[in-house]
């Protein structure tokens, strides 16, 4: 497959650009691979994209039953950052921010990871105290952090409310200058592309109906396009990791809850970094195309319906407009909603199921954007040992037995 | 936004109520005798159902009770409302 670089661009550009190569195949579906994953969302394409390179198992497939990335892949507000308060979760996050700073060369595909710093918002003496807190203990896991004065807020991003007199008081806030933003569509089509360059197989709309699971170890899995025969199964379909578990006999600790985000009509360029307040449910950037991008809290009911209510959307334009006064002067162009996985403790699960031969990588729940390229890192190490490597070895789905919890309540319940 | 018929008060918009769940959830009679893989089963497992769904609501900015709705997670249209301690009712999408 060609390299993409400048050289072709201009290459291209002679011919009007109408002889691009197609980024990935669509092939028919083989009867037998060494290892399946369920799920081509970003999770995992990375997955698969990690098996190929790093461990060289190429007989994979990726199955996805509608579109690449058409799931949470394309419906988060692609907030990228590694400041996780306990020591498993900034391991995991910490790998996968490394691994984003050099995805782009990575992938030969330009994912347009911006380090535009990612700024948590202090209201109240709690919340300044936790955060002050949570700053030190990330500093000391060798992660970037800092503490900055509601003066420095206010320098770093003019267009916020910091008057002592507003209705959410700006006290202080953390800054990891190294988070940022990225493509979210990007790193689907990059992860596809890179991995189908390796000889994956990604096979779009392929639906799982059913595991084929004998003496308690798993063959294959019924797809609306046949059978197909697998080793090893990973699955990697966030919001419906119960519906899959469900198939192969096995219950979850997770609920599925939509998550909404929407986006205003562009403006120029006010606002530089990612600013986030866990308070009052806001997190808020502006894209290269001007847009506001903004992020609100789940629903607290199950639902697969891909739509959130109403009210979370006026709670937050409710609190948005004190934050960011300019806001009441703008319009909304579109909302939506996905479904999100989220576990008891917050934490991600990833490792193995009841099932000998099925692995699963799920919960990551609000925030699995950022852990695109460490989840599938960890994943595709777990499916090529047929073990959880060390990074994924605390996110086991047995944690929930022995009650080694990973909780994350506090940095991942709202804030993504 | 639900549009939730609470059975004391009528019909009222989600605001005025708190979803808490998966309903019909018993806790175990005798905790100290069952394994710690019951025990989580109790304690974080759930059914977390695509499709007709039993969970249960609290008022609470109206008359504060409990009860059950059984609703389908795919569509979001509430099916059937009932008390706590009532069966849940067979319901159709």
């Amino acid at each position: 497959m060609a390299k993409y670089s400048v050289f072709s661009l201009v290459r291209n550009a002679l011919s009007y650009h109408e002889n691009w190569q197609r980024a990935w195949r669509s092939p028919d579906p083989k009867p037998e691979y060494d290892i399946l994953v369920i799920g081509g969302g970003g999770h995992g394409l990375a997955t698969a994209h990690y098996l190929a390179k790093e461990h060289g198992i190429n007989n994979v497939a990726v199955i996805e039953k509608g579109w690449l990335g058409g799931g949470n892949t394309a419906r988060n507000t692609t907030i990228v950052r590694s400041n996780y308060l306990w020591d498993e979760s900034a391991a995991i996050y910490e790998h996968s921010l490394k691994l984003w700073e050099g995805l782009s060369q990575d992938l030969n595909f330009n994912v347009m990871f911006s380090q535009r710093g990612v700024m948590n918002l202090a209201h109240n003496l709690h919340d300044w105290r936790e955060l002050n807190r949570r700053v030190h203990a990330i500093r000391l896991n060798g992660v970037d952090s800092e503490i900055l004065s509601a003066a420095q807020v206010k320098a770093e991003a003019p267009i916020l409310n910091v008057s002592p007199d507003s209705r959410y008081p700006i006290i202080g806030a953390s800054m990891q200058r190294r988070g940022g933003t990225a493509r979210h569509d990007a790193v689907a089509w990059g992860y596809a592309r890179a991995a189908d360059q390796r000889g994956v197989d990604i096979i779009q709309n392929c639906e799982v109906t059913g595991f084929v699971i004998n003496n308690g170890r798993v063959e294959g899995v019924e797809t609306t396009r046949g059978p197909i025969k697998a080793k090893r199964v990973g699955v990697a379909v966030a919001g419906h990791s119960s519906v899959l578990a469900d198939m192969a006999g096995f219950r979850m600790p997770v609920e599925s809850n939509p998550l909404q985000a929407l986006v205003s009509d562009p403006i120029k360029p006010v606002l530089d970094c990612v600013v986030m307040s866990s308070a009052v449910h806001v997190y808020i950037s502006q894209s290269d195309r001007g847009e506001f991008v903004i992020g609100a809290g789940s629903d607290l009911h199950v639902s697969y319906s891909q739509r959130g209510s109403f009210e979370i959307i006026e709670g937050i334009m409710g609190a948005l407009c004190e934050l960011v006064p300019m806001v009441s002067r703008m319009k909304m162009m579109r909302q939506w909603g996905g479904v999100v996985d989220v576990t008891p403790d917050r934490s991600p699960i990833v490792g193995k199921t009841p099932v000998e031969g099925l692995f699963i990588n799920c919960g990551w729940g609000t925030g699995g954007f950022k852990g695109t390229p460490g989840s599938g890192h960890a994943f595709a190490a777990t499916l090529a040992a047929g073990e959880p490597n060390d990074m994924a070895g605390p996110f086991s789905l047995d944690r929930f037995r022995t009650g080694f919890l990973i909780d994350e309540a506090g940095a991942a319940a709202v804030a993504h | 936004m639900f549009l939730i018929d609470c059975p004391y008060c009528g019909p009222r918009q989600q605001t005025e109520f708190h979803c808490h769940g998966e309903a019909h959830i018993a806790r175990p009679k005798d905790p100290d005798a069952i394994s710690d893989v019951e025990w989580a089963d109790y304690l974080f497992n759930r059914s977390n159902t695509k499709g007709v769904f039993y969970e249960r609501w609290v008022h609470n900015h109206g008359c504060r009770r409990w009860f059950n709705l059984a609703r389908d997670t795919v569509s979001d249209r509430i099916l059937a409302v009932y008390r706590m301690g009532e069966k849940p009712p067979r319901v159709k999408k």
